[in-house]
């Protein structure tokens, strides 16, 4: 028999994971907020997902189609791009908008710094900045979910007169700026874990997001010490500055950013040591922001601004091959 | 003590032939015999063409420091000397014997009769022997250790950690004694104290029939390790047993460690009870497409044809042809090559069975990062390489990989990795000698 024999380099044998199954794992970690975002927002929230995810697909099949690249849009990866951007904006954000961010995250942010892999920025959170810069208004106008007690209503009217809008983080704003509210109006800690509060589609449930963020660790998607870190340094600081910190952490995109933007593979440091750094860097900045700053939240910008931090990290942190420790601690035995 | 190495994966075990006793495979018509099979000079043939060879006559030897003597494994007649095309890629200075199936032995065999540990030293240099598992690095320099790195402990290395691979269980399974006693006899002319065996524990039963014998050696222990490939690697199993961590550029020696695998101590007895030098090994022919997969014995310089075969052919198309196990072994062109000294498998992998996945981007998933064992960072290194950028790569310790495959194995984009290692670290070679032409030429 003739044989067609492969020549190829060692190994011979691979696992059986891919780039588009890892992808389809963090998709499927994201459903349960997904879900949680339409139940509470209605349907508009499916629509408004449907149409940035669509955005994002087309907008890398048109790329590579135009730049004459191989087609990447099996990788599923601008899928999760588009998922995420959906789930990071009110639910009344305009289809137009969500459109403009869609393309403006994958063909400025990722595609033209060299497309998957190499964008130093988190995409989504990319246009959900230029978003928030661009169009302040429309988004930060949001819609209260469809559970919302009574309790946390009557809240909301205190808030709703003095601002236009009431999201528990714009609440605990004017509380640090003597606003005229008070912490018996803050949403409950039951209220924040089932996502029974104003915020965008896929950030107000933290039970959803960490069962999504669970799935990730068990599946080996993610290891656990960014989301963590990044949790208990925001808890910490928040404790510091005398705000509540479970408020903190269970309010605003704190959980989402944590388990899903935090721990992009692209925008996240290699090693361990630089890992914990990053993200105790990025709880901090978030608090700090929250307080110190003009807007109540602080979450993207504290990632984004980490971000930029990565290739210096990630520079600052080269490990040392297995065996050298020994001969350094010999040295100084002798 | 035992230590688990950071890193490592756990592809399916696939061995196939544990079960199965060696065969002896009957002598071929034809052996082709390299003239290097080892780490050192290559040997000159000391045959001519036309001139009658029996089992153990000696073919090729070299005055060179580092070398090891080769011996002819068939009786039969030098046919031709000539380069040959070898498994990796080079030519060279090859004897072909065509044999007469009478399997004479060579005179004068008989055990070795030495009294100094010179004397057994050149033996065991005489007999041929290079490590049945591994590079081929000759026994009898491995067994002389640098002046001021004495060595005070044995390691016999029967981890077997490569997938499909049987040859080191089965000698466990049918020598056991051999083993024990060959180790023995390296205790007794190395002067080593103590001896472990470091076996996976997915060869539960080889690491009873072994720990059964060991009263009556107190000193040879028996230690089970983790099943985790690469188990198997030396710094990797030095460590697990003894917690010792080899340096970068090191050899075990600078920790008092003499690696030996279970199938080279049990020929070194063999040896001094026979004299018969090394001229036919166990190797595990294995895969998907092969119609009867066996541990059989060779002679050595069989052609990989004649082994598949002896083994009934393929049953299904190979895809690819491995001379050792699926994480290591080198993918062959020809079957016309021949099983060599260290030859410890040959496989014949389906196309279900191999990687057949495309490369796409990295995605800094990191996963191989994770499953590196010498702490390296696989996607740097492969990024900065990719674009040349070799001594940039050197900086991220690209020189102490140990090509053990992991991180290829695990990495989601399908890089290849170790293949751009391979190449930056042969680069980095270049840049180095080019470096030293010139501070020469400067002086
Ligand atoms: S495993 Fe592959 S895709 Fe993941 S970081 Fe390493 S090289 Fe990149
Ligand atoms: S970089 Fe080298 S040592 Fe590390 S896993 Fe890859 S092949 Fe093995």
């Amino acid at each position: 028999m003739d044989l067609r024999l492969i020549g190829s380099s060692s190994p011979h044998i691979k696992d059986k994971v891919t780039t588009s199954r890892v992808m389809l794992d963090v998709i499927i970690a994201l459903l349960p907020a997904a879900l949680m975002g339409v139940i509470l927002f209605g349907w508009r929230a499916l629509v408004n997902i449907a149409i940035s995810i669509a955005a994002c697909v087309l907008g890398e099949y048109i790329w590579n189609r135009a730049v004459k690249k191989p087609q990447t849009i099996h990788d599923c990866s601008a899928i999760v791009t588009g998922l995420l951007l959906a789930m990071t904006v009110s639910p009344r954000t305009p289809f137009w908008m969500l459109i403009i961010g869609g393309l403006f995250a994958i063909i400025i942010v990722k595609q033209l710094f060299g497309g998957i892999g190499m964008n130093f920025l988190n995409p989504a959170l990319a246009a959900r900045a230029m978003m928030m810069a661009s169009w302040p208004a429309q988004m930060t106008a949001w819609q209260a979910p469809n559970w919302m007690s009574a309790m946390s209503t009557e809240g909301l009217t205190v808030a709703v007169d003095s601002v236009s809008s009431a999201t528990p983080l714009a609440l605990q704003s004017l509380i640090i700026s003597n606003g005229g509210v008070t912490s018996a109006q803050l949403p409950s800690y039951k209220d924040l874990f089932l996502g029974n509060v104003m915020g965008s589609i896929g950030e107000t449930c933290a039970l959803a997001l960490l069962i999504g963020g669970i799935y990730l660790i068990i599946r080996k998607i993610i290891s656990w010490e960014i989301p963590v870190l990044f949790a208990v340094s925001s808890m910490v600081l928040s404790l510091a500055l005398g705000l509540d910190p479970l408020f903190n952490l269970l309010s605003g995109g704190l959980m989402i950013g944590a388990i899903f933007m935090a721990t992009d593979y692209t925008t996240s440091p290699m090693t361990f040591k630089a890992r914990c750094i990053y993200a105790i860097g990025c709880g901090l900045l978030t608090v700090v922001i929250r307080y110190f700053g003009g807007y109540p939240e602080g979450v993207s910008y504290a990632i984004l601004l980490m971000n930029l931090v990565v290739p210096l990290l990630d520079k600052a942190f080269i490990p040392k091959s297995f065996g050298t420790l020994i001969e350094k601690k010999g040295e100084a035995a002798k | 003590m035992i230590n688990h190495f950071k890193g490592g994966i756990h592809p399916p075990e696939s061995k196939l032939t544990a079960g199965l006793p060696t065969i002896d495979m009957p002598v071929p018509k034809q052996v082709v015999i390299p003239m290097s099979q080892h780490i050192g000079a290559p040997c000159e043939p000391v045959v001519k063409k036309g001139d009658h060879v029996k089992v153990g006559t000696l073919i090729g030897d070299s005055s060179a420091r580092v070398t090891c003597p080769i011996y002819s494994s068939v009786s039969g007649t030098v046919k031709a000397i000539q380069p040959i095309l070898t498994a990796a890629g080079t030519e060279m200075t090859s004897i072909v014997i065509e044999t007469d199936g009478e399997q004479t032995l060579e005179e004068g065999f008989g055990p070795v009769e030495a009294e100094t540990k010179e004397e057994k030293l050149e033996a065991i240099k005489r007999s041929g022997l290079v490590g049945l598992g591994g590079a081929g690095f000759p026994t009898w320099f491995k067994l002389t250790p640098p002046p001021n790195e004495p060595f005070d402990i044995l390691l016999i290395n029967g981890a077997e950690c490569e997938p499909y691979i049987t040859s080191d269980y089965r000698e466990m399974k049918e020598n056991p004694r051999m083993i024990m006693e060959g180790i023995m006899r390296v205790l007794d002319i190395t002067g080593i104290e103590k001896a472990l065996i470091g076996i996976e524990d997915n060869k539960r039963d080889a690491i009873e029939d072994l720990i059964a014998l060991d009263p009556a050696y107190d000193r040879i222990k028996v230690i089970s390790l983790k099943t985790r490939y690469p188990q198997g690697a030396e710094k990797q199993l030095i460590y697990a047993l003894t917690g010792r961590k080899v340096p970068p550029g090191k050899l075990p020696s600078s920790v008092g460690c003499l690696v030996l695998s279970i199938s080279t101590v049990s020929f070194i007895e063999s040896y001094f009870r026979t004299g018969i030098p090394l001229v036919k090994r166990r190797i595990t022919v294995s895969g998907g497409a092969v119609a009867n997969p066996g541990n059989i014995r060779v002679c050595i310089g069989t052609s990989l044809q004649d082994v598949f075969d002896f083994c009934g052919g393929f049953k299904e198309e190979p895809r690819k042809i491995i001379m050792g196990g699926p994480m290591m072994g080198v993918a062959q062109f020809s079957m016309q090559n021949s099983i060599l000294k260290q030859t410890n498998a040959l496989l014949a992998l389906t196309e279900d069975e191999i990687n057949t996945q495309k490369e796409s981007p990295c995605i800094r998933c990191g996963r191989c990062v994770n499953a590196c064992p010498m702490n390296l960072l696989p996607l740097q290194m492969n990024a900065l390489i990719v674009k040349g950028r070799f001594e940039a790569a050197e900086k991220y310790h690209v020189r102490d990989c140990i090509e053990c495959g992991c991180c290829s194995y695990v990495c989601p984009a399908s890089r290849h990795l170790v293949q751009s290692f391979r190449y930056g670290k042969a680069e980095l070679a270049l840049i180095a000698k080019a470096k030293q032409a010139a501070a020469k030429g400067g002086a």
